[in-house]
C-alpha cells in the first residue's frame, strides 16, 4: 500500500503532518507501537529536513506484511558532505530555524538509528534522496 | 468494537436522550453512535473522560455512583475527600465546618485524600530517577488519561507512572491505621467523593492494579447538596465540633493544574483539557519535545476543579484553594502516614497495557483490505461531517463499514443518489433513516404541506 505526501519548504506550521498521518495508518495496522515509535521518530526527521533545508519535496511510504519504506526526495539543494551531515551533532540549520526548536543536527543520525537500512544519495543538480527501510 | 469489557460510570438513560448527536461529536475517542434515535457508547472506546455529559443539553447522560444508605453497611463509615471539595463552598464556611457537616451528613470521619500526596511526591522523585530511559514519565493521576493513552497513544503506555495515585495511597494508609487500632476490617466502609466519572471507572476497573480499596463512591454534587443542607440548617451552632488538622499548601494544591508538575523535580509539563492532552501525546509520540522529564496530564481544563461532577465554577474553586492560607498547617505532615514501610510495599502497580483501539485488524493484510476499503469509501462519501449516518463524521462511517458495522446506505447523499437511479425505494431510504434516528424524529412530518 502507498502513500504520498507533498512537503513544503520553509512551512514550519505544517512540519509534522505527514508524519502524524501516516502514524495514524500505521495505528490503523496495529503495527507494534514500539515500531511505530521508531517509523515516526525517522519519519518526522526526514520531514523536518525538507522543510527546512531543502527547495521542498515528496515523501512515499510504502507499506508491506513485513516492512516499510520509506523515500524522502526533495528538489535541492542537496547536501555536500553526507558523512559529516550523517555525525551526531552535525548541522546545517540556519540560526533562525534553530531558534525554533528545529535542525538541532540530529537528522540524519537520528533516522538512521531509528531505521534497519538507510541510503542516501545526494547531489546539487537533483537534491537528496533518502531511502529507509523498517522492518515490521 | 462494542464488546462490553470495560466498566463504566456512565450512561445514557434513554428514557431522557432524544438523540440529538451532540455528546457524539464532542467524545474524543469517536466512542459514541446514534442507534434507534438515542445515543449509544461503546464501551472499549471510551475513557470516561466526561465530554459529553457536559456537552447533552437534557441530561440524559448520568453517572452511576452507590447508594448513599451503603455508608451505614459499615460501623467505620470513612470518607475520603478530594480537595477541591471544600473550594466549592462560600469562605464564610471554614474547612473544620465542612468536615463537620460531613458527618452531620451521615459519615463517622473525613479524610482528605491528598494527605499522602508529600510520600507520593518522595517516591516519584526517586522513580523518576530510576527511569531515565522511559523519559518522559507520564503521570497516572488522572484515570481518563491513562485509559486515553492506552487507546489512542498505545506506544506511550510503557512511559506512564507505575505508581498508585492519592487516592489509593490514602485508601491503604486509612485502613491500615484503623486495622492496627484493633477495629475489624469488614467493619471499615472506605467511600470516595468523586469529582468525576474517571475515578470511578478507575475503581471499579482499574488499570495495572487487582483490587481496590475502596468500599463505594459517592458523586461530589451529592454530597455537596447534603453538606450544605446541614452547614445551613445549623448556621448559628454546630451541633458536631470536631477539630481537624489542614494539608499543607503541596498537597491542597494537587488537583489544580500544576500541582504535580511543580513539586516534581526535572523539565516538566503541565497540560489540562483532553483535547490539549491529545495535541500534545501528538508530538511526545514524535519526538518532536526533546528533553521532558514529567508530565502532569489531565482531561478536565483547570484540572479537577474542573471536573464534572464539581457544583461552582472552576476558576472560582482553583482560586479559593490558590488563595486559601489563613488556617494554616497544624499538623506535620508525617504524622499522617501511619506505616510509612507498609505504603511503599504498595505503592507499585503493574505494567499498564495497550489496547489500541484504532487497530482495524491483528492481521496486518486484513487491515490493509479494510484501510483500502476506508480510503476508498473516502473518495465517495461526502466530506461533510453531517452525522447524519448516526457516526460523528464520514471518516468513522468509512471506519464501521469496513468493521461490517454499517452500511453505505447509511450517508444520506448516497441514499439520494441510490433513490434517484431507482435502486433504493423511499420507504426503504425512511427505514434505513427511522433506524439511526428513530420512528419519532419522523412523525411529527407526517402532514406537512410542500
Ligand atoms: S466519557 Fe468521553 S470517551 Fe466516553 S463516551 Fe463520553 S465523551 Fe466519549
Ligand atoms: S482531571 Fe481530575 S476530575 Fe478531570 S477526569 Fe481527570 S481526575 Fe477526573
Amino acid at each position: 500500500m502507498r502513500f504520498e505526501y507533498d512537503i513544503e519548504a520553509g512551512n514550519f506550521s505544517k512540519a509534522g503532518d505527514a508524519s502524524s498521518a501516516f502514524k495514524k495508518v500505521l495505528k490503523q495496522l496495529n503495527v507494534d507501537p514500539q515500531v511505530i515509535k521508531r517509523i515516526v521518530i525517522a519519519l518526522y526527521e526526514g520531514e523536518v529536513n525538507i522543510v527546512a533545508h531543502s527547495y521542498g519535496g515528496k515523501i512515499v511510504c510504502d507499506i508491506e506484511p513485513k516492512k516499510v519504506s520509506i523515500v524522502l526526495k526533495d528538489t535541492g539543494p542537496g547536501i555536500p558532505n553526507i558523512e559529516q551531515a550523517m555525525q551526531e551533532g552535525f548541522s546545517t540549520a540556519t540560526p533562525a530555524v534553530r531558534e525554533m526548536g528545529f535542525g538541532a543536527g540530529m537528522g540524519l543520525c537520528n533516522m538512521n538509528r531509528n531505521a534497519n537500512a538507510m541510503n542516501i544519495t545526494s547531489s546539487a543538480e537533483d537534491g537528496t534522496r533518502v531511502e529507509l527501510i523498517i522492518n515490521l | 468494537m462494542g464488546q462490553a469489557h470495560f466498566s463504566h460510570a456512565l450512561k445514557v438513560d434513554p428514557h431522557i436522550c432524544f438523540g440529538c448527536s451532540r455528546c457524539m461529536v464532542s467524545c474524543p475517542t469517536e466512542a459514541i453512535r446514534i442507534k434507534k434515535g438515542k445515543a449509544v457508547i461503546y464501551e472499549d472506546r471510551c475513557v470516561d473522560c466526561g465530554e459529553c455529559y457536559r456537552s447533552c443539553p437534557v441530561h440524559a447522560i448520568y453517572i452511576k455512583q452507590d447508594d448513599f444508605e451503603k455508608i451505614h453497611m459499615f460501623s467505620h463509615k470513612i470518607a475520603l475527600v478530594p480537595h477541591v471539595f471544600f473550594g466549592q463552598f462560600p469562605s464564610q464556611f471554614t474547612q473544620n465546618d465542612i468536615k463537620n457537616a460531613i458527618l452531620g451528613a451521615g459519615f463517622t470521619d473525613v479524610v482528605e485524600v491528598e494527605q499522602s500526596v508529600p510520600f507520593l511526591i518522595e517516591q516519584i522523585n526517586k522513580y523518576v530517577k530510576k527511569h531515565a530511559e522511559d523519559k518522559p514519565i507520564i503521570s497516572s493521576f488522572c484515570p481518563a488519561i491513562v485509559r486515553l493513552i492506552q487507546v489512542k497513544f498505545p506506544s506511550l503506555t510503557s512511559n506512564i507512572l507505575l505508581l498508585k495515585p492519592p487516592l489509593d495511597i490514602t485508601a491503604y494508609n486509612t485502613r491500615k491505621r484503623l486495622v492496627d487500632q484493633g477495629i475489624d476490617n469488614s467493619d471499615i466502609g472506605l467511600f470516595y467523593i468523586t469529582p468525576c466519572a474517571a475515578k470511578i471507572a478507575a475503581i471499579k476497573s482499574p488499570v495495572g492494579e487487582e483490587e481496590s480499596q475502596i468500599d463505594g463512591v459517592i458523586n461530589m454534587d451529592t454530597l455537596f447538596n447534603r453538606t450544605f443542607t446541614y452547614l445551613s440548617n445549623n448556621k448559628n451552632k454546630m451541633e458536631i465540633n470536631r477539630e481537624y488538622s489542614k494539608l499543607n499548601f503541596r498537597s491542597r494544591r494537587w488537583p489544580l493544574t500544576e500541582g504535580e508538575s511543580k513539586y516534581i523535580k526535572g523539565n516538566n509539563f503541565a497540560i489540562d483539557g483532553i483535547h490539549n492532552v491529545i495535541d500534545f501525546l501528538e508530538k511526545i509520540e514524535d519526538d518532536e519535545v526533546p528533553g521532558v522529564d514529567y508530565l502532569e496530564l489531565r482531561a478536565c481544563i483547570e484540572s479537577c476543579v474542573g471536573g464534572v461532577l464539581l457544583t461552582t465554577n472552576k476558576f472560582l474553586i482553583a482560586e479559593r484553594i490558590k488563595n486559601n492560607n489563613d488556617e494554616p498547617e497544624v499538623i506535620k505532615v508525617q504524622n499522617f502516614i501511619h506505616d510509612k514501610e507498609y505504603l511503599e510495599s504498595h505503592i507499585a502497580v503493574n505494567k499498564v497495557e495497550p489496547r489500541n483501539i484504532m487497530s482495524l485488524d491483528d492481521n496486518i493484510e486484513k487491515a490493509m483490505q479494510k484501510l483500502t476499503t476506508i480510503s476508498d469509501l473516502m473518495k465517495i462519501l461526502p466530506q461533510t461531517d453531517c452525522s447524519a449516518c448516526g457516526a460523528p463524521n464520514c471518516n468513522a462511517l468509512a471506519n464501521d463499514i469496513a468493521n461490517n458495522e454499517s452500511t453505505i446506505e447509511q450517508c444520506i447523499f448516497i441514499q439520494k443518489n441510490m433513490e434517484a437511479e431507482n435502486k433504493l425505494k423511499p420507504e426503504e431510504s425512511y427505514e434505513i433513516l427511522s433506524d439511526i434516528w428513530g420512528k419519532n424524529k419522523f412523525s411529527k412530518y407526517k402532514n406537512l404541506k410542500k
